[in-house]
């Protein structure tokens, strides 16, 4: 794609006419610009220190896995972009791949095949970021308190659909999906580089992704130019569920089994990885390659902490302290 | 020029007929006919609460009228919301609401009506086509604008003025309705807006000015009418009146 993107971290130097962009000297100097990079920047510093503290953090192998653990991380990110990009935010999204995990566990061990398992949990997930759309839309509840609700409301679903037991997934597709190679990676990089693909080009390429941004930064604007925003955020809210669905999916292969236990962490990684990405929290900004890059600095923080032997009680703290500092740059974002 | 009746001529590009609104208890306005001449400036005058904004509102679709009757290109046009407005060729220039800030100037002179590539099911933007037609559309109307990729946030309240009724006049609209588009600018910019409202008239778009500013009104507009305490009370061609003859209209004073 040749053509430069508007709201990516890229254009940065959208304020300067396009015929003159500023040097490189400028460009560094420019608080602003190491905030929309800020994922990047974090990314190469952490690839830098571990891979001198510990070399093997930079062998291949440790990199595949590296990889793999981000996965999930990295398509849950991007659900949780399109809801930020609107200015809300999705706080049921870990609670949401716990109930997919479930209801794929159990679909497949009533023993409906598993691909029906796979579609049902999708479209459970999809049905509560619909939901939490209809919410905030039509029953005008701020989007905090609703997913907060629906957080809790489909904690206690899982929990009483699954009566807290695992439920263990035998499945030879699920194992080759998490264990299986194409070229250097293994299939859930490979799901989570066809999720920002499509996420990128819904974002900047079609009318969808425009509306969204509108939506986001100006929402009454948005409406008096004959954008229908309520549609556009539910639109948002249900792609978040979509993508809790396939987490669900890539959770499920990863462990063998479905829990009703939620991760909370990926709750607080997804927004973390937004964040780092240089999406605004208060909508109208966004881009894809940002939060997903956002989500890997994350999972190479705990995974270079992990070859330190750092015990992980300070993997929490690491993350926290990341995600603020990223905050703090970000108010020199323009 | 007291009573204010006229048969929708042919000249008229949009017009009422017996017009009343109505909020509960609170009347808006009653019995108000008005028109506004194709290819003139038309404005609309009067105090604060006069029923002016309400009125426009009702042209345009925003609000339903209670009674009477809109005629739009001669033709009896009720319009049910802004959309089915902006679809027969009336685009509004909204007082705060016309642009997006985070988005680029070609962004928002596209906004909802994109150029898009279709490839079977899936309709991809032409991001080109639309910077090259953005470029265009300002050039056309002689506007300053040193990149359409810049975002509107950085622009002036000119600027921005400047670029939503670029935005109302490039989507070809027949009549474009501007509710006071300079209440909120300096002197200079001022005068570059109203430059750049002669401009399109003089393209034969046709244009419906609702201000305070008496001086701005005798400057730029062909007709003027003038509303009091929800009544149409006069109408004058802009040639023809004075200063104090609009304020003795408009208070009541005449």
């Amino acid at each position: 794609m040749s053509t430069p993107e508007q709201n990516a971290p890229a254009r940065v130097t959208a304020g300067a006419a396009e015929e003159s962009r500023p040097s490189l000297s400028a460009l560094l100097l420019d608080p602003s610009f190491w905030a929309d990079w800020a994922s990047v920047v974090g990314l190469v510093g952490l690839v830098i220190v571990f891979g001198i503290a510990q070399p093997v953090f930079l062998s291949v192998a440790n990199l595949q896995a590296l990889l793999l653990a981000a996965a999930i991380l990295v398509v849950l990110s991007i659900g949780q972009t399109f809801v930020v990009a609107t200015s809300g935010i999705d706080l049921s999204l870990a609670a949401a791949v716990m109930l997919g995990a479930i209801i794929l566990g159990l679909v497949n061990a009533a023993g409906y095949g598993i691909f029906l398992a796979c579609l049902l949990a999708v479209l459970a997930t999809s049905a509560v970021g619909f939901l939490n759309g209809l919410l905030i839309t039509a029953g005008r509840i701020p989007d905090f308190v609703v997913t907060l609700g629906t957080l809790s409301g489909i904690t206690g679903l899982g929990l009483i659909l699954s009566g807290g037991e695992p439920t263990m997934v035998g499945s030879t597709f699920l194992l080759r999906l998490a264990s299986g190679h194409f070229g250097p990676f293994g299939y859930p990089v490979w799901v989570a580089i066809a999720a920002v693909i499509v996420a990128h080009i819904a974002l900047y390429h079609t009318r969808f992704g425009v509306h969204l941004l509108a939506t986001g930064g100006q929402t009454e604007s948005a409406n008096a130019l004959g954008i229908r925003t309520n549609r556009v955020k539910i639109a948002a809210y249900t792609i978040s569920g979509f993508c809790a669905g396939i987490a669900a999916i890539l959770l499920v292969a990863r462990i063998g089994s479905a829990e009703p236990l939620i991760n909370t962490s990926l709750l607080l990684n997804s927004v973390a990885a937004v964040v780092l990405g240089g999406v605004s929290l208060f909508g109208g900004r966004a881009s894809i390659l940002g939060p997903a890059i956002g989500a890997l600095m994350l999972t190479a923080l705990v995974n270079g902490l992990t070859l330190l032997s750092v015990s992980a009680f300070y993997q929490p703290l690491a993350v926290g302290a990341i995600v603020v500092l990223a905050a703090l740059i970000m108010r020199y974002q323009k | 020029m007291s009573a204010v009746h006229h048969i929708p001529s042919s000249e008229a590009i949009l017009a009422c007929e017996g017009l009343s609104k109505h909020f509960g208890g609170i009347r808006a306005f009653t019995d108000v006919a008005f028109q506004a001449r194709r290819g003139e400036v038309t404005a609309v005058i009067g105090d604060n609460g006069a029923g002016k904004s309400t009125l426009i509102r009702c042209l345009v679709g925003v609000h339903v009228p209670d009674d009477g009757e809109i005629f739009f290109d001669g033709q009896p046009k009720p319009f049910g919301n802004p959309d089915e407005a902006r679809k027969a060729g009336i685009e509004t220039v909204h007082q705060n609401l016309a642009l997006i800030d985070e988005l680029t100037v070609a962004q928002n002179l596209f906004l909802n009506r994109e150029i898009v590539r279709r490839f079977g099911p899936i309709a991809l933007l032409d991001r080109k086509a639309m910077r090259t037609q953005a470029r265009a559309m300002l050039s056309r109307l002689s506007i300053n604008m040193p990149s359409v990729n810049q975002r509107v946030r950085r622009l002036s309240g000119g600027q921005r003025q400047a670029i939503s009724i670029c935005r109302a006049a490039g989507s070809g609209a027949k009549l474009v309705v501007m509710d006071e588009p300079t209440a909120a600018l300096g002197v200079q910019e001022t005068a570059n807006v109203e430059a750049l409202i002669r401009r399109l008239r003089d393209q034969g778009v046709s244009v419906i000015l609702v201000s305070h500013n008496f001086d701005q009104v005798r400057r730029l507009s062909d007709q003027i009418w003038v509303m009091r305490a929800g009544k149409m009370v006069a109408t004058v061609r802009a040639s023809e009146t004075s200063g104090n003859e609009l304020v003795a209209l408009v208070t009541g004073a005449a």
